[in-house]
């Protein structure tokens, strides 16, 4: 009731001590398509659906390489997540030229998480509209963060950011303790696997993802299509018998999967 | 009152020579090892050599190491920028600019760094630039800056260069040597070089780039008489008791090309 009287600045408190315009700022986080990201000890993995705008355009890039060590996925408005890319890639650099040695994820984060709570506290300003899940790698191993429109960074072994992201979290939920000691493969597994519950109902085809990986000995480079749709292959086809569906077709993406989830309606979007 | 000069300079000569081939499908970069302050050696085993990591593009520099190690930072990260702006690597005619660019931009304060770039441009062929302290440019088929390129430079004129512009168009922007017959020119001129030129000697580090990758060569300059007994003592004593006596015989027609001037290709 209150919050029309409180929201209209973002230097303005509410009565009851809360700063309207930051949370509307996490809210457009909750639009964006969905960013999941997962570590072990030794390595991190990005990965994000790709939303287009139309059938005709192509889709919005939603990971971004920092550096060798250091990547970053993003959810929202992506323009910020842009902005605040470059500013991060900048950073690195400048480490790097002055020190000789890569930048540490933590100390990225902070200066993050600084330039952010900037924005919440000019009156000339608005926060950045996009939630960052900065995942890099080092010498205190791997490390995932997430970036709050407010200024706040926690760090996590596994999380997921953007619309239809609950479904994500709990499957993650459900197995983030073995994710410390995963294998490289299965880690990328897990996170296609997050990606398809966020999906809901909808088949999991290559074309609909993008996953990243970066970890000890493996600068940050995205995966291709084809290593993307084999993973998928190896358990998109377990559905499919369980089905009971005759036709094994070759790519095993059209066949039982879609009818298999599609019976559940389509979830209404994360609150 | 006569006005007071500065007896403090920025600026220092580390000395040393670098060169650079190119040809039809390589590019050979070469530069000495020696790094000197006056008439002492600071060290027999400095490189002068950087690789842009560029697609193919290398650079050496001669001058002041200090002034040559920042330069190379900086190229190090305007590289990364570019690559994070456009997707892929720059290319070494871009990379030729953005050293120009780079060097112009201290027009009034300069790098003191001699600068030769070589690598392979966008059709696979050589490519060597050529700068000067404050950027300006030029493509050319060979080059050599620094302490020996007084020396160097005639030599590879007269071998590489085309006999007259009037007769036939110059040709001289690649070199129609084969890329062992250039390696083998870099090492008959740094070993002349070496021996007129106090600040070029102990190693030469070669860096053969072709389209399938880079390969790097090093080999001893010429050294005083007294070394070479040692290392040749050494040796010796090592191999007449692995290989036999073919193996000194070996040895000792290598030291007398050492003390005889010869390159060491001719054994």
């Amino acid at each position: 009731m209150f919050r029309n009287q409180y929201d209209t600045d973002v230097t303005t408190w509410s009565p009851t001590g809360r700063l309207f315009q930051v949370e509307y700022a996490m809210e457009a986080v909750k639009q964006g398509s969905a960013a999941i990201g997962l570590r072990s000890s030794s390595h991190v993995v990005l990965a994000c659906v790709n939303k287009a705008q139309s059938e005709l355009s192509s889709h919005q890039k939603k990971i971004f390489k920092v550096d060798d060590h250091i990547g970053v996925a993003i959810a929202g408005l992506t323009a910020d997540g842009r902005v605040l890319s470059r500013y991060m890639r900048s950073e690195s650099i400048n480490h790097s030229f002055t020190y000789e040695s890569p930048l540490p994820v933590g100390r990225l984060v902070v200066h993050l998480a600084d330039k952010a709570q900037v924005c919440t506290q000019r009156s000339w300003k608005r926060p950045y509209g996009v939630g960052l899940l900065v995942g890099g790698l080092d010498e205190s191993g791997a490390h995932l963060y997430y970036n709050c429109p407010s200024g706040n960074y926690f760090e996590y072994q596994a999380f997921a950011i953007g619309s239809r992201s609950q479904a994500a979290k709990t499957y993650l939920e459900r197995r983030f303790e073995s994710f410390a000691d995963s294998s490289r493969e299965d880690l990328i597994k897990d996170a296609i696997l997050a990606v398809r519950e966020t999906l809901q109902g909808e088949t999991l085809k290559s074309s609909l993802c993008t996953v990243s990986v970066l970890g000890v000995g493996e600068p940050f480079h995205f995966l291709d299509q084809e290593a993307i749709q084999k993973m998928i292959d190896t358990f998109e086809k377990v559905p499919e018998e369980e089905e009971g569906e005759a036709e094994v077709a070759a790519p095993a993406e059209q066949g039982g999967g879609a009818d298999g989830l599609g019976d559940q309606d389509v979830a209404p979007m994360e609150m | 009152m006569t006005k007071q000069h500065a007896n403090w300079s920025p600026y220092d000569n580390n000395g040393g020579t670098c060169v650079a081939i190119a040809g039809s499908d390589y590019c050979v970069i070469a530069a000495d090892t020696r790094m000197s302050t006056g008439y002492s050696i600071l060290s027999r085993d400095y490189s002068k050599i950087h690789n842009c990591k560029a697609d193919k593009a290398v650079l050496s520099s001669s001058g002041f190491q200090a002034d040559v190690k920042a330069l190379q930072k900086v190229l190090k990260s305007r590289h990364l920028v570019y690559q994070h702006q456009h997707n892929k690597q720059m290319s070494c005619p871009a990379m030729a600019q953005l050293l120009s660019n780079t060097l112009y931009f201290k027009r009034f304060f300069p790098y003191y760094a001699f600068n030769v770039l070589g690598g392979l441009d966008e059709e696979g062929k050589g490519c060597v630039f050529t700068y000067d302290a404050v950027g300006s440019y030029e493509k050319v088929g060979y080059s050599a800056q620094g302490s020996g390129s007084t020396l160097i430079m005639p030599f590879l004129d007269n071998q590489l260069k085309s006999p007259s512009p009037l007769l036939l168009p110059a040709q001289d922007a690649i070199t129609p040597l084969s890329e062992p017959e250039a390696v083998d020119l870099v090492k008959t001129v740094f070993a002349s070089a070496t021996e007129r030129d106090i600040y070029t000697g102990d190693k030469l580090e070669i860096m053969i780039l072709k389209a399938d990758g880079i390969r790097t060569e090093v080999m001893e300059l010429r050294k005083t008489l007294s070394e070479c007994w040692q290392h040749t003592l050494s040796i010796v004593l090592i191999r007449i008791s692995t290989l036999g006596s073919l193996c000194y015989l070996e040895l000792c027609l290598k030291f007398s090309c050492v003390v005889n001037r010869f390159s060491f290709s001719y054994l």
